[in-house]
This record gives C-alpha cells, sequence and structure tokens, in this order.
C-alpha cells in the first residue's frame, strides 16, 4: 500500500474530524434556521462518537504516520479518549445557554469540532511541526469562542485578551522551535532526542530553545508565571465556554508537555527541563491557592482554582519518570470530571432575574433551595481540595507519590501546604451553600442532559468512583509506558 | 561575509522589538497585531536561516507553515478587534480593563 493510505488509516480519528467539522458546517448553512443549531450539535457529538471508536480501532502498539510527523499510541489514545469526551460534553452543555441567548449559531459545535482535532493533533504530534500545527487549530477556534457572545462587552474584551497573549505565546514557543531546530538539527522528537543524548557539551542554544517551548506551553495549559490571561477569560467568556477551556484543551496541552519533553528531551538535558518545572509546579500551586482566597466572583474562583490543579497535575511531571507521567494522566482525568461537574452547576442556577449566577454571595443557603445541585457542588468542592474519601484525593497522592519516589520532597511537601491553603476557599464555598441564609431563591434551569452529566460527574468524584480507580490506574500505566521505550 | 550569526542577530532583534511593541505599547490595539507578524517574521528568519546553514529543506517548509498560521491567526485577531470596536468605539489599549487583571 501506498504510505499515505496507511497513514490516513492510522491518522483515522483526525480524519474523520476534518471531515466532519467540514460537514457539520455544510449541515449547519443548509438547514432550516430554526433547527441549525440542534442538527449540528447532534452532528458534531456523533462525529467526536465515531472518531472515538475510529480510536478504539486503531492500530495496538506505537505507529508512525506521515513520515514521523504523527505518532498513534497509547499515550495519545488514552488523552484522546478524554478530549473528546470533555468535548462532547462542552457541546451538551452548551445547549440551553446557546437557545436561550439571541447568539445560537450553528457555528458553536463546528467550532468545538474544529478545536477538538487541533487537541487530537497535538497529543499525536511526533514533530515540531505538527506540535504547532495542533496548537495553533485548538487556539484560533477558542478565541473566537471566548468573543462568542459578540454583543457583550466582556466577552469582546476576553476574546481580545486571549487572542493577544495567546498569539504572543505562540510566538514565543515558535522562537523555541526554531532554536531547537537550528541546534539539533531535526524537527521530529525522536531523532532529537537522539542527537541530544549524543551531545558532550550542553548546547546554550537548545538550552534557550527548550526554555521558550515550555514558556508557551505554560501558558496554554495556564501555569504560572504565565496565568494572567485565565481569571479575565473565564470572566468575560460565556460560561460554558469557560467550562469547556478549563477542561479539553488543558488535557491536550499537559499530555503535549509530557510528551515533547518525556520523548525529546530525556537523560542529561532532563535534568534542565526538571528545574523549570519544578518551578513552574510551585508556583502554580501556591498562586492558585493564595490568590483564590480573595476572590468573590465563581467563574475567577474556578480559575484559580484550574491554575492550582495544572500546578499538581505537573508535580507528576518533575520526575521524568513513569509512574509520574501515570500520576499526571490520572490527575487530567479527574480533573477534567471535577471541573466540568462545577460548571455545569453553576450552568444549571438561574437567578430570579434570569440571568447566569456568577457572585459566590448569590449561592448562599443553597442547600435549602437547590438541595442536589449544593449537594453535586459540595462533593466537586471537597473532591477538589482532596478531602480524602472522595476521588480528588487519589490523584494528589499519586503526583506526590511519584515526587517523593524521585526524591523530590521539598517539592511534595510544598505541595502539600499548597493543598491545605487551597481547600480553605473550597470548604468556604460549602459553607456559603450550607450555613448562610439564602440571599435569593435561585432556580434550576433543568436540563435534563445537564441534570444527567452532573449527576454522572457526582458519582464519579464521590467514594464510588474509586471503583473507577483500578481500571483507570491500568490505562494510565499502559499510556504513560508508551512514552518510555524499555 | 554573512554568516548564520547575522541572520540570528538580526531575527533576535526583531523577536524583542515584538515583544516589547506589545508590552510597552499603550496605545494602540493595531500596534499589538503588529508587533504579533513581527514576532512571527523573526521566526521565519530563523528558520530559513537554519534551513540554508543545514542543507536542509525542513526549515523552509517549515516557514510556508508559518505564514500561513500566521495568515490566519491575523484575520482572526482583526475580528475579534473588529467586533471589540463595535463594542467600545475606541482601540485604545488602556481601556480594556473591564475586567481587572
Amino acid at each position: 500500500m501506498h504510505p499515505i493510505v496507511t497513514s490516513i488509516a492510522i491518522a483515522g480519528p483526525e480524519v474523520i474530524l476534518t471531515l466532519g467539522s467540514l460537514a457539520a458546517l455544510m449541515l449547519g448553512t443548509f438547514s432550516a434556521p430554526g433547527r441549525a443549531l440542534a442538527a449540528t450539535s447532534l452532528f458534531a457529538i456523533a462525529i467526536l462518537a465515531v472518531a472515538g471508536f475510529a480510536l478504539l480501532d486503531g492500530p495496538a502498539g506505537t505507529a508512525l504516520a506521515f513520515d514521523g510527523l504523527y505518532v498513534a499510541d497509547d499515550f495519545s489514545a488514552f488523552l484522546k479518549v478524554i478530549i473528546f469526551t470533555a468535548t462532547a460534553a462542552s457541546v451538551v452543555l452548551a445547549q440551553p445557554w446557546l437557545n436561550e441567548s439571541r447568539t445560537g449559531r450553528f457555528e458553536y459545535p463546528v467550532l468545538m469540532l474544529l478545536s477538538a482535532l487541533g487537541m487530537a493533533v497535538m497529543v499525536s504530534a511526533n514533530d515540531l511541526l505538527s506540535l504547532y500545527i495542533g496548537l495553533e487549530l485548538t487556539a484560533l477556534p477558542s478565541y473566537v469562542l471566548a468573543a462568542f457572545h459578540r454583543a457583550d462587552n466582556r466577552s469582546a474584551e476576553a476574546g481580545l485578551k486571549y487572542f493577544v497573549l495567546g498569539a504572543l505565546a505562540s510566538g514565543i514557543l515558535l522562537y523555541g522551535v526554531t532554536l531547537v531546530y537550528g541546534f539539533a538539527g531535526s524537527t521530529q522528537f525522536d531523532i532529537i532526542a537522539g542527537i541530544v543524548s549524543g551531545q558532550t557539551e550542553r548546547s546554550l542554544g537548545l538550552l534557550f530553545g527548550i526554555v521558550f517551548i515550555i514558556a508557551g506551553m505554560a501558558f496554554k495549559v495556564s501555569a504560572v508565571p504565565f496565568h494572567m490571561w485565565t481569571p479575565d477569560v473565564y470572566e468575560g467568556a460565556p460560561t460554558p465556554v469557560a467550562a469547556f477551556f478549563s477542561a479539553a484543551p488543558k488535557a491536550a496541552a499537559l499530555g503535549l508537555m509530557a510528551r515533547v519533553l518525556v520523548v525529546a528531551f530525556p537523560g542529561n538535558v532532563a535534568a534542565d527541563w526538571q528545574q523549570i518545572i519544578i518551578f513552574i509546579a510551585i508556583a502554580s500551586m501556591v498562586l492558585g491557592a493564595v490568590a483564590a482566597v480573595a476572590q468573590t466572583n465563581i467563574k475567577r474562583l474556578l480559575a484559580y482554582s484550574s491554575i492550582a490543579n495544572i500546578g499538581f497535575a505537573l508535580v507528576g511531571l518533575t520526575p521524568g519518570s513513569p509512574a509520574g507521567v501515570s500520576a499526571l494522566l490520572f490527575y487530567t482525568t479527574v480533573y477534567v470530571a471535577m471541573t466540568l461537574g462545577s460548571f455545569l452547576v453553576v450552568l444549571q442556577l438561574r437567578r430570579p432575574d434570569g440571568e447566569t449566577v456568577e457572585q459566590m454571595a448569590d449561592l448562599a443557603g443553597l442547600s435549602k433551595t437547590q438541595p442536589k445541585l449544593a449537594a453535586a457542588l459540595a462533593i466537586f468542592m471537597f473532591s477538589l481540595a482532596g478531602i480524602p474519601p472522595l476521588l480528588g484525593f487519589w490523584p494528589k497522592f499519586a503526583v506526590f507519590q511519584a515526587a517523593i519516589a524521585a526524591g523530590l520532597v521539598p517539592l511534595a511537601i510544598i505541595g502539600f501546604i499548597a493543598s491545605v491553603v487551597a481547600a480553605f476557599y473550597y470548604l468556604r464555598l460549602i459553607k456559603i451553600m450550607y450555613f448562610d441564609e439564602p440571599a435569593v431563591a435561585l432556580a434550576s434551569e433543568g436540563s435534563a442532559a445537564n441534570g444527567t452529566m452532573i449527576a454522572a460527574a457526582a458519582l464519579f468524584c464521590s467514594p464510588i468512583g474509586m471503583l473507577a480507580m483500578s481500571p483507570l490506574a491500568a490505562a494510565t500505566a499502559r499510556a504513560a509506558a508508551a512514552l518510555f521505550p524499555a | 561575509m554573512i554568516g548564520l550569526t547575522h541572520y540570528l542577530a538580526v531575527s533576535a532583534a526583531l523577536f524583542v522589538m515584538g515583544v516589547f511593541g506589545i508590552f510597552l505599547n499603550r496605545r494602540n490595539i493595531i500596534i499589538i497585531l503588529m508587533a504579533l507578524e513581527l514576532i512571527l517574521l523573526s521566526v521565519n528568519i530563523n528558520l530559513v536561516a537554519f534551513s540554508a546553514f543545514l542543507h536542509q529543506v525542513h526549515g523552509q517548509i517549515f516557514a510556508m507553515f508559518v505564514l500561513t498560521v500566521a495568515a490566519g491567526e491575523a484575520a482572526i485577531g482583526l475580528a475579534i478587534l473588529v467586533i471589540y470596536f463595535r463594542n467600545r468605539g475606541t482601540v485604545a489599549v488602556d481601556q480594556a480593563d473591564v475586567m481587572k487583571g
């Protein structure tokens, strides 16, 4: 068979997403205006499901395609399952909002599909070129999504800020890419690894390149010191879009970061990037915990919470070991469920004047007006805080265990202290919901699909979710092993 | 004789100008978009210079991709700028402060 045919077969999920998103655009354009949104949304979910099944049907083991630009292995397959699930959930959870706001345009699911395609390329990138294309393909629809509520002042400003800072981060990353290309002489990860580990003396240009690449990717995962955009964009962007930003792109960018650093820069260069990742992880955990204490807007609170969680996840990357990457994947999975669940509860609530809930004070006495949603949000908050019987505790435990096994005891101690500080604001939200007098009677907006997703996420984060831990652990271990050739 | 270092120096200078153009510019968002283009152009100079130096074609192909993506990025940036201008009636940088931070 011609190599291009085998390559297309290996990259099946991406090909399906590409053709599917173009078809969804056509479907939206040519269907009746009233039905366009529902039709494209259903179609987008179907496409994501088909891409997911193509993934399960994919080649076993590691397969390279397009002359080494693209790799399909257990690592990319694991992350793609998370990405497709989170994207499909983001399409579903936006439906009530899209229907009631006058911005109910069918482009929304199409942009999500394109962004999911970019994320899939990101986690399958085996070359600096596909890394860059994947990042941009994820980012460009995201800028549009942030500004999707275009008549709204804050949404436009969020889109603008996200665009300017995102494009700057891409530029910085790209500059690093050129330096790595020039000083290593290749753009393909495994070839770079071979050249780098063969070098006896450390090249300064290469080191600069790695620093620039890490800076660009730290922006995409919103790690300190490149986090400034996160609170503003989460606050300004429509809530369903903020929910999307906090889940799937974070998982994809973490996966990309793990693959680039572990596969392309192993051996003696690893010590260099480990120092940077340790700094980024500590700074994210501490700033995410401390800055969130002063927040009154619930979306900003969740933004700082995601910064802190990225810090914890990056602790798993610091040892550069299979156990660490496996813990990172475990953390990402649980984090995606927790953050989507929290945003779903916020989306589900409506003030009496029909507005969405933004202020934490609005949640006062939620346990009396909406006991079920309050219980679900309490589970997510306890889980994010890492209180033991809930599922959120175990990934934290796993990343710290991996760090301690690699001798990074101070890092684990700082992380532990940061998680105690962070517990303060999660528990304060629970106190507001359960012990304060109701201020306004919040209505449940009542979309059955969103209610089901909240229930499923809450069940997963509750102690019952521990039943899923052993299959999950087996899957993450297999995925992480794909990055470390024996 | 102009060697690799000269190209790298020009590219580094352009890159730094682009970054400073974003952070020191307090007037106009369009200038920020121009500074972003400057960064991408510095990257392209780097890629083409390395490509010639290494006698490989990879860098030039990469530069083609960067040019394409830069066009898409500029289109989306200007589109967002237009909806921002419609809402606010200004493109001044220090007016973009509805949200703190």
